[in-house]
């Protein structure tokens, strides 16, 4: 079992009052709720605790992209990605994704994750989400009913790219380059493992069953309702007479631990409700462009995880609800630990996506969680999937190539008027510490 | 009226509505599409021959898949005019169908006899933005498209069936025409129309609902600015939908310039 740490980056002061008052958090949200200066505590508090889950042992730290919005602030996710290669050294770096179909041309991608891949030694995993209808229709601007097709021929670019030999040219209906040669080309040979970020649509389980890429399913509507998607992935695999293999399937859960199931319910609670009633509340309008979804998806009666049905299936949910009904996995250890490996067997997935921060959840706690789960629940589920070979994890180069940053901090200082960059001996760094 | 299939190039088949005899209107619709019978295209049927296709991709017209902007609208109607043998006809557009006739005439300037535009897209202006359809509520729509959102004709149009299988036939019925239309309106009606106006020829008229929500009659100068010949009247009492408002004062406009 493998075990990402995933990281939204939410704003977490938006007003009590902000369902009522504004009527979505994604799009048009006013742009004066945010303040850069909380926003600059924010991206930092939020990169240390992706550090801190390296070096906790969590095997993955996702990022993702979004825009325009409150809900999670990384319109690019390479950025994140770029500031962990540097810090961490030993947990792949799950960018859930790149939406390639709003890159033009889309081989920015391609180079953008080969730097990626090469700076962090081969620890990238390469998501290609089609993305959100807030993100790519309404913020970005992509015509609904072709962006599916422009998806697929954006990633077709992208794989040619990353493994063609030689020079080649690409006469896309989208893109159309007379020369094609990727400076740098990636670590990860023949290039990173590919993970396609689904919220459901049909079309995703055949794309990801043809090519061999781990498919992940990201709701935050928990294990209970993701079963019918997850049956749904594995129904297509079996159909194509693909491996079930658990680790070719991803999945988000919120998951929270504490001392006591008891104290779980004070430490979360109302974190969990500013997630889901405030993070997740976005105009129904905005939640799903006429085309963005094909009609063999919307007849298969998939439920958007935002907008009018997604909020009545969370109207009125408290705690405890949250709770009974798997949204969050939470509790003490004990519980955390029995009800994830039956969350986990009853979805046949080894790949967990955990959102340990969520909503408005400051630093403090969100380092109680992760370390009660780092300690006492991954090392009893480390044996689930035992006999299945995770094909889909980055090969990176041996732990004693990998680069390390300098280890020490320079400082500016002055020598005679002149300003110069000295390094403090270690044994100040560690007493700055 | 009767109702033909029309296999276009091997490539489209189309519904088309044909009403009444006498000199050709070729009527291009809107984003919405065309309802089962048009009661006025059937009243401007008593003075003209009128073909009302639906686009590719709406009712029963298929091959919206070999359509991917304005110059392949375009060359859809120039062929389909040749098809029908009327290489060139009145053109009346709605809304869409207005941008795409205007740009059918701009393209190619002998086509279209005299042209009339009832409150066409195509054109943007920053300081009066067009409300965004494809994000509006089912239950907004009345409101945007009608003079009086309570009016019989404004209920019919927009009535949301409390059946559920109803309502999922209308919501699949709705995403896929505004899927289509997106190729040409989505984010913002702009494809270059402004670029080509000049060229239009034709006698220009254009039709405009005093009380337009969706395109406001602002947008009326943009086209009578662009357009050499053309010429505006407002209809009074009338939203974006005039031709379900103001049937008689939009035929009579119609039928005056046409035969003028």
């Amino acid at each position: 079992m493998k075990f990402t740490w995933f990281h939204l980056m939410p704003y977490r002061f938006l007003p009590a009052d902000f369902k009522e008052k504004y009527r979505s958090v994604w799009v048009d949200i006013p742009r004066d709720l945010y303040d850069p200066k909380v926003g600059h505590r924010l991206y930092n508090d939020y990169l240390d605790q992706l550090e801190y889950a390296d070096a906790m042992g969590f095997d993955g730290l996702g990022v993702n992209e979004h825009h325009q919005n409150a809900y999670g602030l990384m319109p690019s996710p390479n950025i994140m990605a770029a500031a962990l290669s540097r810090r961490t050294r030993n947990a792949s770096l799950v960018v859930l994704g790149n939406s390639i179909a709003l890159y033009n041309p889309p081989i920015r991608v391609a180079e953008e994750f080969a730097m990626l891949d090469v700076i962090s030694g081969g620890r990238l995993v390469a998501g290609f989400p089609v993305g959100t209808s807030m993100d790519t229709n309404f913020c970005y601007g992509e015509v609904p009913a072709t962006i599916r097709e422009k998806y697929y021929e954006a990633h077709d670019l992208i794989i040619k790219a990353w493994t063609a030999k030689d020079v080649f040219s690409f006469n896309g209906k989208y893109t159309k380059l007379r020369y094609v040669n990727l400076w740098p080309r990636p670590l990860q040979q023949p290039h990173p493992p590919v993970w396609i970020p689904g919220g459901g649509s049909v079309e995703t389980y055949d794309f990801c069953a043809d090519h061999g890429y781990q498919y992940s399913f990201l709701s935050y509507f928990g294990y209970i309702a993701g079963k019918k998607v997850a049956d749904g992935y594995w129904e297509v695999m079996a159909k194509k007479n693909k491996e079930l293999n658990p680790y070719s399937l991803g999945f988000a859960q919120v998951v929270a631990v504490s001392e006591t199931d008891e104290q779980a319910e004070k430490d979360y609670a109302p974190h969990m409700d500013y997630f889901y009633n405030r993070c997740l509340h976005v105009y129904n309008g905005f939640a799903d462009a006429p085309g963005y979804r094909t009609v063999k998806t919307i007849k298969a009666g998939m439920l958007g995880q935002v907008g009018q049905q997604a909020a009545m299936r969370r109207e009125g949910l408290e705690w405890k609800d949250f709770v009974e009904q798997g949204f969050v996995i939470a509790g003490s250890p004990k519980t955390v630990r029995e009800r994830l490996r039956e969350a986990m067997k009853s979805l046949n997935c080894g790949h967990l996506m955990m959102i340990m921060q969520v909503g408005s959840m400051p630093p403090e706690l969100v380092r109680k969680s992760t370390t009660l789960f780092a300690t006492e629940v991954m090392p009893h589920m480390r044996d689930l999937w035992s006999g299945f070979e995770d094909k889909w994890s980055p090969k990176r180069m041996a732990q004693n190539e990998i680069a390390m940053p300098a280890a020490v901090h320079f400082q500016r200082t002055e020598v005679n008027g002149k300003a110069r960059a000295a390094a403090p001996g270690a044994a100040e760094v560690r007493g700055a510490k | 009226m009767n109702t033909t299939q029309k296999l276009l190039n091997g490539k489209f088949s189309l519904e088309m509505q044909v009403y009444g005899s006498g000199e050709p209107i070729l009527y291009l619709h809107g984003a919405g599409g065309l309802m089962p019978v048009e009661p006025f295209l059937e009243d401007l049927g008593a003075q003209f021959k009128v073909y009302a296709p639906q686009f590719p991709g709406y009712g029963e017209s298929t091959g919206s898949e070999h359509i991917d902007d304005i110059a392949d609208a375009v060359l859809f109607y120039h062929e389909l005019m040749d098809e029908l043998g009327i290489p060139s006809a009145n053109l009346v557009g709605h809304s869409m169908g207005g941008m795409i006739a205007a740009e059918v005439a701009a393209f190619d300037v002998h086509r279209a006899r005299k042209l009339v535009l009832i409150a066409p897209a195509g054109f943007w202006i920053d300081e009066v933005p067009i409300p965004d359809l494809f994000a509006a509520q089912l239950t907004e729509i009345a409101g945007l498209l009608f003079h009086d959102p309570n009016s019989p004709a404004a209920q019919m149009m927009t009535l949301i069936p409390s059946d559920f299988k109803a309502l999922e036939t209308m919501y699949v019925e709705r995403v896929k025409r505004l899927a289509v239309a997106g190729k040409f309106l989505w984010p913002i009606p702009d494809r270059g129309l402004k670029k080509r106006a000049y060229r239009i020829a034709a006698p220009t008229l254009l039709l405009w609902g005093d009380d337009d929500k969706l395109i406001p009659a602002a947008y009326a100068r943009e086209f009578t600015s662009r357009i050499k010949n053309s010429r505006l009247e407002i209809i009074k009492n009338a939203g974006h939908m005039v031709m379900y408002e103001q049937q008689e004062a939009l035929v009579g406009a119609i039928g005056k310039f046409l035969k003028g």
